[in-house]
């Protein structure tokens, strides 16, 4: 048998001789540092996501009908008639939410371990087109189930468009293919959704990976573990502190495989709406273009953005200040290795100033998660009967911009003109277990 | 090793907690909890008889087959046919009730919606509260109003067995009307109000089901779904450590 698999793989590699080198060189002989913590397992299980997405998906466009009339039924038709179909559409329905988390997880772990800082920006430049790429792929996957979320989500979030200056009104009705959502845009954005956006994002995560591995993993140390001493049991000339990726973190990166399907698993056995914030209320009521929800709000990974669009009112006579804001908030993020200018990497090493600032960042961040979502204008009067809530949400909601957009100012500030107070870097990478 | 197992299980509980008042937010605000168990299956077949013997009347459930509810419900297909089956339809097709659309629209107003996603859309303790908050209103067309959704187009059908509720108002501020205080059975039915309860509470069970009647396979299945993928995680645990010895013991 061992003979049948060394002939196949001795006729492979003569006629493709580049195939293992590049496993080894990405796998085998990828040396990451041995420190990583449970910060790095968002980055595999961010892959691990996007694969259970496109296979769910196919199957789902096996029974799925692109047009206005049928959507909603045959979404309801794979919840009952399909077999499986229940499944596969909770897997591919809590599979879109938790990619979401998993990815705000990984870019929260790039800011605190100052991943993105040199000579790494064009990984982070890349990841952030990956999830600019998401945002949309989730968008779209959201209108095609044609609910009436579906309907006045997509109105609220096209209509965006309009705010632009002269061609505004022109270029809503360019992208929605009529005066309203309608079939039309329900095809076209199947279309993106399952085709286009799911093309650019495979390439552009092979960029991501490509550039990762050509610079090498960074790690909760924020050290260079590729400047430090060299040598290690497998190899004389790479980092000490280095370990192969197969199959070191390929078994660990199981481990956190396995943990995160169990988590995966409960909510789609057992909360698939999970309370209305991953499949919404209004969302199991057919399109209807003449009736309203009472609230309309995007789904939870939007609400941030959505908060800063609603927060930052209008002047000058026009509402572009908000979506200036809300795609400005995305940039500045893109921007973060030249806005920060510090020398160190880690959160472990920086100064009491960048902690604060980036607790200050979570917080708003999560805070205008819940002004977006429509938690605060509940809470609000739940808590304070006699208050004025929009003037109340307002001033909270604001205040939260304010801490979002601050982090950044401050944090230019505060590495530009050497206000940082660092500790000491140490030479070689810590192990804390 | 020790810490990071500590971390692993704090991360898990964490997520945990943060779904609790995510779950506790499923009904609306000021409803009285329902309290369904869509897997008991004595009260969805007494659901199902309530809603063939006074709901389908006006409401369909299109998305419901008379086959699937036989077996959902353990019934055979004679017991559905002849019970719940008035329209002639076969045992393969939906739930579609009578009513001619055209005159919905002229005794109601609009049509009686479809019912199968109600418990989805609005949410059981809706259903259970509004069944329940039925009261006589002779300014109405139809003689009835409802506090949980004011100025219904719905009658209360359940009236034989519930009774007659009336409301009782508060006082009225100046130039309003004067908001209803409390709901009170002035004329008896054929069920106890505790009775009547539990009524309402096997309909909203049984729409619960049909709303997703893949909910009663998804739990039992899923216990043995997360047992395993436990066990799988706890072996990978150990295989992650095995591997790792090494990498410990070298610093």
């Amino acid at each position: 048998m061992a003979n049948v698999f060394s002939n196949i793989a001795g006729w492979v590699n003569e006629r493709a001789p580049g195939l293992a080198p590049m496993y080894r060189k990405h796998m085998t002989e990828y040396y990451a540092p041995k420190n990583f913590n449970i910060w790095y397992y968002f980055g595999s299980l961010a892959l691990l996501v996007l694969v259970n997405q496109i296979v769910t998906g196919i199957f789902l466009t096996m029974n799925y009908k692109t047009s206005a009339l049928e959507a909603f039924n045959s979404v309801e038709y794979i919840m009952r008639d399909v077999e499986w179909g229940w499944l596969i559409r909770y897997m591919h329905s809590t599979g879109a939410s938790l990619f979401f988390v998993v990815v705000f997880l990984h870019m929260f772990r790039g800011i605190m371990y100052g991943s993105f800082k040199r000579p790494r920006e064009l990984v982070w430049i890349l990841g952030m087109l990956i999830f600019l790429v998401l945002m949309a792929e989730a968008f779209m996957g959201y209108v095609l189930p044609w609910g009436n979320m579906s309907f006045w989500g997509a109105k609220v979030i096209i209509s965006l468009f309009g705010t632009i200056p002269f061609i505004g009104d022109a270029l809503v009705q360019w992208i929605m293919g009529d005066f309203l959502p309608a079939d039309a845009t329900l095809n076209r954005f199947f279309a993106l959704h399952v085709i286009a956006l799911p093309l650019v994002l495979l390439l552009l995560v092979v960029l991501h990976l490509a550039a990762l591995h050509e610079v090498g993993s960074n790690n909760p140390d924020g050290v260079d573990v590729k400047h430090g001493p060299k040598g290690n049991r497998w190899d004389a000339e790479k980092p000490a502190d280095a370990i192969p990726f197969h199959p070191y973190y390929t078994v660990k990166d199981l481990f956190g495989t396995g943990f995160f399907l169990t988590i995966a698993a409960f909510i789609i056995f057992f909360a698939p709406t999970f309370g209305g914030w991953f499949l919404e209320h209004d969302n199991f009521t057919p399109a209807n273009n003449l009736v309203t929800p009472s609230h309309i709000k995007p789904s939870w990974y939007f609400t941030p953005f959505y908060a800063i669009l609603r927060m930052i009112p209008s002047f000058f006579g026009t509402a572009i200040w908000g979506v200036i804001g809300m795609f400005g908030a995305i940039l500045l993020l893109a921007l973060l290795p030249w806005i920060d200018k510090g020398e160190v990497r880690s959160v472990r090493y920086r100064g009491l100033g960048f902690r604060i600032a980036l607790a200050v960042l979570v917080v708003s961040f999560l805070a205008l998660g819940l002004v977006g979502a429509g938690v605060t204008a509940e809470l609000i009067p739940a808590w304070f009967p006699h208050a004025d809530v929009t003037t109340w949400e307002n001033a909270f909601g604001r205040l939260m911009v304010l801490g979002y957009f601050g982090f950044f100012v401050f944090l230019w500030v505060y590495t530009r003109f050497g206000f940082e107070k660092t500790k000491p870097v140490p030479e070689r990478v810590t192990m804390h277990d | 090793m020790i810490k990071r197992a500590i971390s692993s299980i704090a991360l898990a509980l964490g997520l945990a907690v943060a779904t609790i008042p995510a779950l506790a937010n499923e009904g609306g605000e000021g409803l009285a909890p329902a309290g369904t168990n869509v897997a008991d299956r004595a009260s969805l077949q007494r659901g199902a008889k309530l809603f063939f013997n006074y709901c389908v009347g006006c409401h369909s459930l299109k998305y419901v087959r008379y086959s699937r509810l036989a077996s959902d419900l353990g019934l055979s297909e004679e017991e559905v046919m002849t019970n719940f089956n008035f329209t002639g339809a076969k045992f393969g097709e939906p739930v579609i009730s009578h009513m001619p659309a055209d005159d919905a629209k002229a005794w109601f107003g609009k049509d009686p919606p479809d019912l199968s996603l109600e418990a989805r859309a609005k949410g059981v303790d809706f259903i259970y509260n509004y069944l329940n908050s039925f009261y006589l209103d002779p300014s109405r067309p139809v003689g009835w109003n409802n506090t949980v959704f004011p100025n219904a187009s719905m009658p209360n059908v359940l009236w034989e067995l519930q009774g007659l509720q009336t409301a009782v108002h508060g006082e009225a501020a100046p130039g309003q009307e004067a908001a209803v205080e409390k709901l009170e059975i002035t004329t008896p039915g054929r069920m106890t109000p505790e009775q009547f309860r539990g009524a309402t509470r096997d309909l909203a069970t049984f729409l619960e089901y049909t709303a997703e009647p893949a909910a009663l396979e998804r739990q039992s299945i899923g216990v043995w779904v997360i047992l395993f993928l436990a066990g799988l995680t706890f072996l990978l645990y150990l295989l992650k450590h095995e591997y790792w010895k090494d990498v410990h013991d070298s610093h």
